[in-house]
């Protein structure tokens, strides 16, 4: 597996031979990306508490594959996640408002901002794997230079469309990165039961596709790992697979009691011991490049975007009814004008 | 005699199945230590263990495919779908093999196979958990379909199914799941497929529903009773076979119905029904009948679900109009 930064933040031989690969800028905007994704997914936990947005899907202990990962796509590749990827869709460019939206059962938290590609996110595991395949496929067919990526989960890999999408992508070879979060459960279900091989970056070689293994709480080397990938994709070498080896601190959803299947010990060694967010700050403090004031001053910081983005969706016009009806068709049918006036008038018209 | 919820009486009737069936096997996603996402097979894992309440990994062709290899060497596999929205990927293997096998083997090979699951919106669920999909599967030929509306219901029903030779897609509406507690029989007991309830008799309107939309139904009749009009309420339970004989019965009484259907309405069951009164009762009616049903939208994300699904208030304005249009 690779690792560049050990959980206590000491640098690795592979970490100290690419260290000057990435400038000392960008290593402190992995750090201030992850704390933001941290501090929304913290909030939004509270929200749900307070009944403010619905059911939520937590992140915590994925920032560094997510952060990681996303900082290395440029603005014109296509991003495809699942339903945890808050930390990419922040970092890609969705509102934080926006996030909330979705979570608010809001329709519109779906649409990104103008230039963003980001889909929706994906609520069938593994369905968007074959689709991200298509946009590479895009990508070789008009011969430009974007690639795509499919974010998912270790449960995702047991599903038929992670195995068409690999093939598809080996056939053609494809422009695509196919980034497994493996958290180690699919909700209660331990990896061990999902699948009979050690890894799911051993899979690639069916296909024909490198796969990597990495530590996914090591930002440095899921950033290295994703370069690599994408120039390999961008030159025309075809696709990746990467399994990023992280876990989730939390349960599955906001519905969920993870207590109910996983060993307590298990639970806190990862906590405790491998925090993503904790070994880069400690990485970049011992290498002098940041202070303890400053990662202060980026949570307040993050805080108060995280207010503001609440503040923003809570404060969107509400949803109407008569939106049940928009964006159905590209024009409204007959039949669908006539339902849209009986949700208005409440009126049954062919009675009346 | 015992107090439980809905999903505690489908849990309990899973126990009793498992103890007396030993063909029984209960597969899924999270339905082992975890014990279903809503419980649904809390402690049996523990009770049974891991060869008879398997946990699979995460691919519903996979899960229903491998039942019907099971089922044709004598096991009888009861196999959890987590929510009707992911039954997607298993489809092939339900239209194309399970629903024809008997009739492709003519009755070489067993199929007796349960799916359950969970579906239907109210509760505020993440988006693409709500759809009411059944019409799909009572459109195919070769599988029985049931929804229960109550917990006694659910147990005698669920069992019933298992027993039964031919295929059932199992429906389940997560809103009525704790919605209230009953007194449901201890032990095995059944309610046979293909029977409808009379929830109440009445003389004016037969209303007809199914799963979370009896409570509604029942709801909307209790307002017009205020305005004088006796409501029958009748409760599907079996969509496939449906109970034609209870429905014609009522209707040949009352002479005007209301369809109460959580789903779309283009191609639900309701415009079978109408179809089916249409031919059997057409004499008999005294007013157009009306569906009371979702728009044909898109399931919404949950901030727009009360408007899209029917509510007792809808029901209740189709039922003042049958009534008026009648003459009563
Ligand atoms: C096709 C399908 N089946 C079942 C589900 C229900 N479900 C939602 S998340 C999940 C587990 C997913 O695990 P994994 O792919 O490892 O991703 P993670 O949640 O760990 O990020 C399941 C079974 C679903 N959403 N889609």
């Amino acid at each position: 597996m690779i690792q560049w930064v050990t959980p206590e933040g000491k640098l690795t031989k592979q970490g100290l031979k690419h260290w000057s690969k990435f400038s000392n800028d960008e290593k402190r905007e992995w750090l201030r990306w992850m704390i933001l994704a941290r501090q929304f997914d913290r909030r939004a936990i509270l929200l749900q508490r307070q009944g403010r947005i619905g059911t939520y899907a937590p992140l915590e202990g994925q920032e560094a594959a997510q952060i990681g990962s996303s900082m290395a796509l440029h603005p014109e590749d296509w991003v495809f996640p699942s339903y945890r990827e808050h930390g990419v869709a922040l970092k890609v460019g969705m509102p934080i408002s926006q996030v909330f939206l979705y979570w608010m059962g809001r329709v519109e938290g779906c649409k990104p901002p103008e230039g963003v590609r980001l889909m929706p996110p994906t609520v069938p595991i593994a369905t968007q794997i074959p689709q991200a395949v298509g946009a590479a496929w895009a990508s070789k067919l008009r011969k430009e230079t974007f690639v795509s990526v499919a974010y998912f989960g270790d449960g995702a890999t047991s599903e038929g469309d992670f195995h068409e999408g690999l093939n598809f992508a080996g056939v053609f070879k494809l422009p695509v990165i196919f980034f497994c979060q493996n958290n180690g459960y699919a909700i209660s279900v331990p990896f061990n039961r999902q699948s009979a091989s050690e890894t799911i970056a051993e899979r690639a070689k069916a296909y024909q596709i490198p796969g990597v293994l990495v530590d996914g709480n090591d930002v440095f080397a899921v950033r290295g790992v994703m370069e690599e990938a994408i120039a390999r994709a961008r030159k025309g070498d075809g696709p990746t697979l990467i399994e990023a080896v992280t876990y989730r601190k939390g349960s599955h959803t906001t519905a969920d009691d993870a207590t109910r299947y996983r060993p307590s010990d298990e639970v806190k060694e990862w906590i405790e011991e491998r925090d993503p967010v904790e070994r880069w700050r400690a990485c970049l403090l011992h290498e002098g490049l940041i202070s303890l004031e400053e990662v202060e001053s980026w949570t307040h910081h993050c805080d108060e975007q995280v207010d503001l983005g609440i503040k923003e969706a809570e404060s969107s016009t509400p949803a109407l009814a008569t939106h049940l009806f928009e964006y159905v068709y590209h024009e409204v049918s007959r039949k669908l004008m006539r339902q849209k006036t009986e949700c208005e008038t409440r009126e049954i018209p062919w009675l009346n | 005699m015992a107090e439980l919820t809905m999903v505690q009486a489908i849990c309990d009737a899973l126990q009793v199945a498992l103890e007396e069936m030993p063909e029984v096997l209960l597969l899924g996603e999270d339905i082992g230590k975890n014990g279903g996402v809503f419980r649904a097979t809390d402690g049996l894992w523990e009770q049974f263990g891991d060869e008879r309440v398997i946990d699979t990994p995460l691919a519903e062709a996979g899960i229903i495919g491998s039942s019907i290899g099971l089922a044709v060497n004598g096991f009888k596999p009861v196999a959890e779908v987590q929510f009707l929205t992911f039954i997607y990927p298993a489809f092939e293997q339900i239209i194309s093999h399970i629903a024809r096998l008997h009739t492709r083997t003519q009755g070489a090979f067993p199929n007796s196979i349960v799916i359950r699951a969970p579906y239907g919106g109210g509760i505020r669920a993440p988006e693409l958990h709500s759809d009411s999909t059944e019409t799909f599967f009572v459109h195919t030929p070769g599988l029985k379909v049931v929804v229960p509306s109550t917990p006694s219901d659910a147990k005698g029903l669920l069992l019933a199914a298992i027993k039964q030779p031919d295929p059932v897609i199992f429906l389940e509406p997560m809103k009525l799941y704790r919605a209230f507690k009953e007194e449901v029989p201890t032990g095995w007991y059944e309610i046979p497929l293909g029977s409808a309830r009379l929830v109440q008799t009445g003389t004016d309107v037969t209303i007809i529903a199914w799963g979370a939309m009896v409570p509604v139904a029942m709801q909307g009749a209790s307002e017009c009773e205020k305005s004088g009009i006796s409501c029958e309420v009748i409760d599907l339970r079996t969509l496939d076979p449906v109970d034609e004989e209870t429905i014609i019965q009522s209707v040949t009484k009352t002479g005007r119905v209301v369809i109460v259907q959580e789903a779309p309405r283009t191609l639900g069951l309701g415009s079978e029904l109408m179809a089916m009164i249409q031919e059997q009762a057409f004499y008999s009616l005294e007013a157009p009948m009306v569906r009371v049903t979702s728009y044909d939208v898109p399931v919404p994300m949950y901030a727009l679900e009360d408007d899209f699904r029917p509510t007792a208030e809808k029901v209740a304005q189709a039922v003042y109009k049958v009534v008026q249009e009648g003459g009563r």
